[in-house]
């Protein structure tokens, strides 16, 4: 799995490739809770275009980053979800608690 | 037997299982949504299994078999893949085993729930020193098996 970050409108935009497993989430993890919690980066955009694949421990570190970026008053913004990856956020029942989006530029219209 | 691999409770072994397994429903004729299922549920039993069987410590045992299940008329008549799991590891009380509120909006607790949304039957249990979990998935009657049975 690969994590590069970079600038956009308002905040930082994510944008993760492979698939985020028990092997990987950490990193995601720690990705995304460094930029709400150390930098207070106002908007963060997780691109999950290029996701194959999240398990339920990917689903807890989405969901412990949405709880940061609540303590900190921020947003956490999803978009680019595949069929696998939206079958398992439907799963977890979570669809309706994230905000999420189709595509990038609707993600930073928003 | 379809397959039988023998595993080491090494996470990123978890992306070859998944490979694998997503092959063998394909061959078996499972449907996409159907196959992503039988995937989602060996991947998350297999890292419940190195999270809390063996509390993350990486080179230990896991056995993971495959067969193909033969059709039958009272439980699927396109028959299905059964998965069997085993290891070696803390002992797993089927008693306390349940997945988490869905209303709390938490981390954790979603693997076992993912599982038994999405396999047909699920039976945990231990015998001789091992945790063994059995999973079965049954193939969809296909659309013209379904119309012929309505007939």
């Amino acid at each position: 799995m690969q994590i590069v970050a970079r600038l956009a409108t308002g905040g930082t935009i994510l944008d993760i490739t492979g698939d985020i497993d028990l092997a990987h989430s950490p990193a995601m993890r720690k990705a995304l809770l460094q930029e709400i919690k150390e930098k207070k980066t106002p908007k963060v955009f997780l691109n999950l275009e290029k996701v194959r694949y999240i398990d339920s421990s990917g689903i807890a570190s989405l969901v412990e980053g949405l709880k940061a970026s609540r303590d900190q008053g921020s947003r956490l913004i999803l978009y680019g979800l595949s069929k696998t990856v939206r079958e398992v956020m439907e799963l977890s029942r979570l669809q309706k608690i994230f905000e999420i989006h189709d595509s990038e530029a609707q993600a930073l219209a928003s | 037997m379809l397959l039988k691999l023998e595993l080491q409770s090494n996470p990123e072994a978890l992306c070859l299982v998944r490979a694998t397994v997503e092959r063998a429903a394909e061959v078996m004729h499972f449907q996409d949504a159907e196959a992503r299922a039988i995937v989602r549920s060996v991947d998350e039993a297999l890292a419940n299994v190195m999270r809390h069987a063996y509390g993350g410590r990486p080179g230990l045992p896991i056995e993971m078999s495959c067969n193909k299940l033969p059709a039958r008329e009272e439980k699927s008549a396109q028959g299905g893949i059964e998965i069997l799991l085993a290891d070696k590891g803390l002992p797993v009380k089927p008693a306390t085993l349940k997945s988490r509120p869905l209303d709390e909006i938490r981390p954790g607790g979603l693997g076992l729930h993912f599982i038994r949304e999405s396999m047909d039957e699920v039976e945990f249990s231990r015998k001789k020193g091992k945790n063994l979990l059995r999973m079965v998935k049954y193939l969809s009657p296909t659309p013209q098996a379904a119309s012929s049975e309505g007939e």
